[in-house]
């Protein structure tokens, strides 16, 4: 009782918070300082046609450094503590039940499409919205897709170790040469600039993004793989 | 005419979001449960693309509303695989 009294009342000073804040906002008519200097230069200075791509892989590039290295040690934990019950034996595994012969044959169907929408998204960051993250998170789905299908399927946790430590190394070394031929690091303007709306624009850019996408993918996919491979079951 | 469809929208689904919300943490069976979640988060991913913000859209409806609800299941497969043996 007491306790359903406490939530309700939680609620109410939570809504009452939402509503003091909803009265004293009045929506901005033109953008602030920082969002115009983006707005107007984006163009000229970077390339992209995808403001928000300019923004998240140059002008803060640090932070996605960031942003991708708190997702490699999720993946890294999530491995670490999955692999301690992991015995080899794969008679041990318990006899699955077939999966059905609608998600089988709609697997091969989609899974492909899947990775190419995946990898699609991530080249054209720069130009169309989505970008890395969501291009990896899309790879990853398809996946999960094949180990819905097929739980036992074996992934080589050594191609999906190199695809994410070779895509990390380059895109922060790529990040130190614009320290050396651009104005500071993560500058996209190493290669060039190109023009505004084509695939080949935006300087380095698309290289960046497909990096982070690839290893963002291979990110999740250990964490699925490596879920899925606990011996527990 | 778009004035006043655009709210209304947004507040149709900010309504159904709610509810969504509210069948998660209500409904006794868990599968039922996690499509709410799932739901929510598509939802999410609606208002996210009204509110102009495609980038936003996309990493809600692959990470939230893909990824975590076929974890779910995924891990709830599991769970109940481990109880009939």
């Amino acid at each position: 009782m007491i306790k359903r009294t406490l939530v309700i009342l939680f609620l109410l000073g939570l809504g009452s918070l939402f509503i003091a804040l909803m009265q004293g906002y009045t929506p901005d008519t033109e953008l602030n300082l920082t969002g115009r200097y983006y707005a107007e230069h984006t163009a000229q200075d970077i390339g992209a046609a995808n403001i928000v791509t300019a923004i998240i892989v140059t002008y803060r590039g640090l932070d996605t450094i960031g942003e991708v290295t708190v997702l490699f040690l999720t993946a890294a934990i999530v491995g670490m503590l999955l692999s301690r019950g992991n015995h080899k034996g794969k008679s041990l595994q318990r006899e699955l039940p077939q999966s059905g012969e609608l998600l089988t044959t709609g697997s091969y169907l989609l899974v492909p499409l899947i990775l190419l929408l995946g990898a699609y998204v991530f080249i054209n960051g720069h130009l169309t919205p989505g970008g890395g993250f969501q291009g990896g998170a899309i790879i990853a789905s398809a996946i999960l897709l094949m180990l819905l299908t097929d739980p036992l399927r074996h992934f080589s946790h050594q191609l999906i170790t190199i695809i994410e430590s070779v895509s990390g190394l380059l895109f922060v070394s790529i990040g130190v040469l614009g320290m050396f031929y651009a104005g500071g690091f993560l500058d996209n303007r190493i290669l060039p600039v190109g023009d505004l709306g084509s695939l080949f624009s935006a300087g380095a850019i698309p290289v960046i993004y497909s990096l982070i996408g690839l290893k963002v993918g291979a990110e999740f996919s250990s964490m699925l793989v490596n879920l899925s491979e606990t011996e527990d079951s | 005419m778009n004035e006043l469809l655009m709210p209304a929208i947004t507040l149709l689904i900010s309504i159904a979001m709610i509810g969504a919300a509210f069948v998660a943490i209500q409904v006794k069976q868990i599968s039922i449960a996690m499509l709410a979640a799932g739901l929510v988060s598509l939802l999410a991913s609606v208002l996210f693309l009204f509110f102009a913000a495609p980038d936003v859209a996309m990493t809600e409806a692959a990470i939230g509303s893909g990824l975590t609800t076929f974890l779910f299941f995924f891990v709830l497969g599991r769970v109940r695989g481990e109880q009939r043996d």
